[in-house]
């Protein structure tokens, strides 16, 4: 590049103004195959989902849908743009394009499918709203709360479907609200209520910052349905095939046994169904616009969900948090993925 | 010597005393235990959450260090954060010698600091020319967005302030009601909803594929807010001047400009100093509000260091919160300083 036209592109530039070519024409794929990475909005924060370590790198459940995307796409999981959003803005800012896939601890609902003109591809954790206890006092169930006072973000569903719960199943209680998250883990654990209420994941994530993490336990009802998942623009369904099946094939690879470590071999398995998710036969990466390894990609770089999941929120994990409904479907939970053939 | 003194400022009286003892020991528990927490109980040394989980440990300052680049950098690449320290020492290079009184050379420090200085920082923190590494400014973090949201709100703010504090008293009915309807527009809008305006609709508008970078956005939106602010200060100082100042620098055959620029303004202005400083230091304070459109300011920073579950312990909170409130202290109580500094150095040049 010349002087003349390093001078010419910084007054350009300072006006940082970006015009990223016309959208409408190109199409999602074309666009992120063209900027060489995966524009990929996550959250500013949640610990297992998407949060940055020591070096500021992300990472988590959320993070390794992005990173899925990516190595199916370009066969480099590192080839990701990250842009946390707020959970304000988030959808304004996949309509805008800031980014093409919103990976961001989303609840599916109704409303945000059809009304927001969102597009949710599938769901990669089932959360759903839970109870914790100190385990000195002895409660197994949630039915067992009978006339407990309950810490509580204040005016959100948290605070609706709990009062529901204890509705529907004839219990009282006494509810001690706060604004923000920070204030109910302080208040719960300094006592002022028995049991503290708000989302599995967001009960574990919390645990880790009592005095006494080993104290507390969160009882097994879950009140609520929050099916969290990665969500694109409607109206590009090629697209919206690439993130869910990016998502499947990790799914896929852990009915099939198949991980990082082993997906080498695995290739030279006889068993027809591995061979067409790994692409040793079968033209299953042509039929998204991908690679014919896409999903060899996915598993070798990311790993199968069981591995995500394990590094991020489970037994590998600082958080400690057990599949339950996230498990495979042959092993009790709701993690399924139809037929990759 | 000292117990006379004692005697006449703290024990004067029966009340006086009884005052005096009751802040010793508020100043004495209060202190002890901060003490306490941030150094006798703190935890100085370890690798991970688990040197803080110690039972009954104070500050956790591993954390810190561990998180330390981040509050400054962001997610600016480690390659590349020599680019912002230049740019912090340049600042600072041209900052102090422009502010000391009777420096030589004073004047052009000022000049490179309003003109080449800002082209200087956008070259080196994009990139993307001169051999330099594109980093777009969604790897910006940190101390450095704090202080370019801040920097380009008071920079921006004082000279569109006047402006528009003198529009506001203009005789030209246009100029007057564009004045007037520009601040009453922005003073009416708290800020929260010019950055979520700037952050979620202004896309929206946009035509399809034109991508305005969110922190430009931010901060157009954060200047224009500020400056409606800065005009009523000015103001003020301009309505504080006896109306024969004007008449006097009329009488001289001055134009409008040079009335203004030699007899009003730096009259008007010295009077308004504190609440120019007033104006800076809320600005500085308001910028962490650009958390809640996603961009990582030092608050935002450090809240998403909370989430890394490597490091979250019971302290965790507590020792982000005191480091952030610290640093924002420094930075204000800097500002502080220097405007009372102005103010007496201006009120003895004033006696003449």
């Amino acid at each position: 590049m010349s002087l003349r036209q390093e001078i010419l592109r910084l007054g350009l530039g300072a006006a940082f103004v970006m015009t990223a070519g016309t959208a409408t024409a190109a199409s999602t794929l074309e666009t992120t195959q063209k900027n060489d990475e995966v524009a990929c909005g996550v959250s500013q924060g949640l610990p297992g989902f998407s949060s940055v370590d020591d070096q500021g790198v992300w990472s988590g459940i959320d993070v390794d849908v992005c990173r899925a995307v990516a190595a199916a796409i370009f066969g480099d999981a590192d080839k990701v743009r990250y842009r946390p959003s707020s959970s304000k803005e988030r959808f304004t800012a996949l309509h805008a394009g800031e980014f093409d896939v919103l990976s961001r601890n989303t609840t599916w609902s109704l409303t945000r499918d059809t009304a927001q003109s969102l597009d949710f591809v599938a769901v990669n954790y089932y959360d759903g709203q839970g109870f914790m206890v100190r385990k000195e006092l002895g409660v197994d169930s949630a039915l067992e709360l009978d006339g407990a006072t309950l810490c509580i973000n204040a005016g959100t569903t948290t605070e609706l479907n709990a009062a529901d719960y204890f509705r529907t199943n004839g219990m009282s209680f006494e509810a001690v609200t706060f604004e923000k998250s920070d204030e109910v883990v302080a208040a719960y654990d300094s006592g002022r209520c028995d049991a503290w209420t708000t989302d599995a994941s967001g009960l574990y994530s919390n645990r880790i910052k009592l005095a006494n993490p080993a104290d507390h336990k969160v009882l097994p009802e879950i009140i609520s349905k929050e099916p969290l998942g990665p969500a694109v623009r409607q109206g590009d369904d090629q697209w919206a095939d690439i993130i869910r099946w990016s998502f499947y094939a990790m799914v896929a690879a852990e009915e099939l046994g198949i991980n990082a470590a082993n997906v080498d071999q695995m290739k030279s398995s006889p068993n027809p169904e591995i061979q067409r998710l790994l692409g040793v036969s079968g033209t299953m990466g042509e039929k998204l616009g991908l690679r014919a390894d896409w999903a060899y990609q996915i598993i070798k770089q990311v790993g199968n969900y069981s591995e995500s999941f394990e590094r991020n929120l489970g037994e590998n994990s600082h958080l400690k948090i057990s599949r339950g409904l996230n498990a495979l479907w042959t092993e009790g939970g709701l993690m399924y993925t139809p037929p990759v053939r | 010597m000292m117990l006379n003194w004692m005697r006449a400022n703290l024990f004067s009286s029966w009340g006086n005393s009884l005052l005096t003892l009751i802040s010793l020991w508020l100043v004495w528990v209060i202190g002890s235990g901060i003490v306490e927490w941030a150094l006798i109980d703190a935890i100085f040394t370890g690798d991970n959450r688990e040197a803080c989980l110690v039972p009954g440990a104070g500050a956790c300052w591993p954390y810190v260090g561990a998180k330390w680049n981040q509050f400054i950098y962001g997610r600016y690449p480690l390659e590349s954060q020599w680019r912002v320290d230049l740019i912090f020492a340049m600042g600072a290079g041209a900052l102090i010698p422009s502010m000391i009184e009777g420096m030589r050379g004073r004047r052009w420090f000022v000049l490179f600091l309003l003109l080449p200085f800002p082209v200087i920082t956008y070259v080196l923190l994009t990139g993307g020319m001169f051999g330099l590494a594109e980093i777009s400014s969604d790897l910006w973090g940190g101390l450095v967005v704090t202080l370019i949201v801040a920097v380009t709100g008071i920079v921006a703010s004082l000279p569109l302030g006047i402006l528009l504090a003198l529009g506001r008293q203009s005789d030209l009915p246009l100029i007057k009601a564009i004045c007037v309807v520009f601040i009453e527009f922005w003073r009416g809008v708290p800020l929260i909803t010019v950055l979520f305006m700037a952050s979620v609709m202004l896309p929206l508008f946009l035509p399809d594929g034109v991508v305005i970078d969110k922190l430009l956005r931010c901060l157009i939106g954060v200047a224009l807010f500020s400056s409606a602010y800065m005009a009523e200060v000015v103001r003020g100082g301009l309505q504080a001047l006896p109306k024969g100042q004007t008449e006097g620098a009329q009488a001289l055959g001055l134009s409008y400009w040079q009335s203004m620029r030699l007899i009003i303004l730096p009259q008007a202005l010295r009077l308004v100093i504190p609440g120019i400083v007033n104006t800076f230091i809320g600005l500085f304070k308001d910028t962490t509000l650009v958390l809640i459109i996603g961009l990582f300011d030092l608050l935002g920073i450090i809240q998403l260091t909370f989430t890394d579950a490597g490091w979250s312990t019971p302290q965790t909170h507590n020792t982000g919160y005191v480091v952030a409130a610290f640093i924002f202290w420094i930075f204000c109580f800097a500002m502080s300083r220097y405007s009372q500094r102005m103010e007496k150095r201006l009120d003895v040049t004033g006696e003449r």
